[in-house]
């Protein structure tokens, strides 16, 4: 199978394989008038398998979003063929607006208006604490 | 202008902090003279979404016997809530009228929402089932006023652990100190936060669950009863069921010793039998009293009015 590689874009690698789609709508991709090649299930020595996406655009990105989705990626950011940038993506402090509270207790269930955040309290659990209830996420 | 402090949780005070309100809660008592006018001109709201009758008349008495003014709401009918208002409009509204505000809210969160509206200090006088810090700063007083000291105690808390908040913020104010032991007494269904659970395993805090008040009873320093709390249960089934799981009377106290503290964060329904009342153990009439002395001295402190000084009582 060939994909053409990025001219000047961004190349999503080492995505947990099955995963591709989900990061594909939380980047809203479907919105971009580039090129996007999403590749599912390639075969990788470090995983077994991966997913990659390759945007040949470069777009501003949600890193916090991302890490939150899958820590493991790597963001390789291409410009006239060249890597200029690869960031390996950590689990975010702070989520904003990323994922939602789901405890009917709490005040962001009744406010819609209310920004929705949540506090990394253990990195190795992956946990994470709504900043208003305290109600427990784990990645 | 800089932001004054909130106290959304107990834990936003330091045991010194604590410890400076105990010695101020007991100056007051000491004193009074000295402390009723130093609030002249200050007003405070209490702002209370949700029903309550001594949290809101303690805050109120408090305000008053410092020679401030009181203003505010005593259920969210008789607010712009009910007509829609979120937290944060009223917050911010009523943050231009007033110094400080104590608000209570049936949702889990809402002072943290409403602190981050205004820069007048918020305090949080109960979340849902989530905090009640000045209940904490009460009992506090309270164990303090009776034991005289917060280390090397054993106490029992007895009912609903689950959706007690009395109960999740007194174990986190009292994990703070050496060789406290928790005997968690409730029904299955009622068992206290995994949360709670590993909050005191990290600060290396004995604790134990059982079924059995009576049994437990014997080993106690302290008995905490909470009131199965109706508002709680999205199923009135489930509440009918559970809420008479504990009743403390005096042959079950025949078990216990006799410097033994008995406290309850108020209203009880039935979970403590009457006849307990005159017995010197029961001391909830006496916590509700602490329960002001502590409020005018958390007023003091979070306007940042100094007290000159306080008289070693």
């Amino acid at each position: 199978m060939n994909i053409d590689g990025v001219t000047t874009g961004i190349v999503l690698d080492h995505i947990e394989a099955g995963k591709s789609m989900e990061i594909y709508e939380l980047l809203k991709l479907d919105r971009l008038d580039c090129s996007v090649a999403i590749i599912q299930n390639a075969d990788s020595t470090k995983y077994g398998k991966k997913d990659i996406i390759k945007i040949d655009e470069d777009i501003p990105l949600d890193f916090a979003a991302l890490g939150y989705l899958d820590n493991k990626i790597t963001v390789n950011r291409v410009h006239n063929h060249e890597l200029v940038e690869k960031l390996h993506l950590e689990l975010p402090h702070e989520l904003v607006d990323i994922i939602a509270c789901n405890n009917p207790r709490c005040i962001t269930s009744v406010e819609p208006s209310i920004v929705q955040k949540f506090k990394l309290v253990n990195p190795d659990t992956k946990e994470y604490h709504c900043i208003y209830c305290d109600s427990e996420y784990h990645r | 202008m800089e932001k004054l402090r909130n106290l959304i949780n107990i834990t936003d005070l330091s045991t010194q902090e604590i410890e400076e309100l105990i010695q101020v809660a007991d100056d007051i008592v000491a004193r009074p003279e000295h402390y009723q006018d130093i609030c002249q001109h200050k007003k405070l709201a209490t702002l209370f979404f949700e029903p309550s009758t001594r949290t809101r008349l303690s805050f109120e008495a408090a305000m008053l016997e410092l020679g401030g003014s009181v203003l505010g709401f005593s259920s969210a009918n008789s607010s712009s809530a009910a007509k829609g208002e979120s937290v944060s409009d009223t917050i911010q509204t009523v943050g231009n009228y007033v110094d400080i505000i104590a608000m209570r809210h049936p949702k889990e969160g809402a002072p943290v929402v409403g602190a981050s509206r205004t820069s007048v200090p918020i305090i949080n006088a109960g979340d849902g089932g989530h905090f009640h810090p000045t209940q904490t700063l009460t009992d506090l007083l309270t164990i303090h006023r009776k034991k005289g000291r917060f280390d090397h105690l054993t106490i029992g808390l007895c009912g609903d652990l689950k959706f007690g908040r009395t109960v999740h913020s007194l174990i986190e104010a009292m994990t703070r100190y050496d060789s406290v032991e928790f005997v968690l007494i409730s029904p299955n269904e009622l068992q206290i936060p995994n949360y709670l659970k590993h909050l005191m395993d990290e600060a290396q805090v004995k604790w134990s669950e059982t079924t059995d008040l009576e049994t437990a009873l014997p080993a106690l320093d302290i008995l905490y009863m909470t009131r199965v709390q109706k508002e709680r249960f999205f199923n009135e089934a489930d509440y009918i069921r559970l809420k008479d799981s504990y009743i403390l009377d005096l042959d079950k106290l025949r078990h216990a010793q006799e410097e033994l503290v008995i406290m309850h964060p108020l209203p009880r329904v039935n979970e403590i039998a009457t006849e307990v009342d005159d017995d010197p153990r029961a001391c909830y009439f006496f916590q509700a009293l602490c329960g002001k002395h502590i409020r005018m001295a958390l007023i003091l402190f979070l306007l940042g009015i100094t007290t000159g000084g306080t008289q070693n009582v």
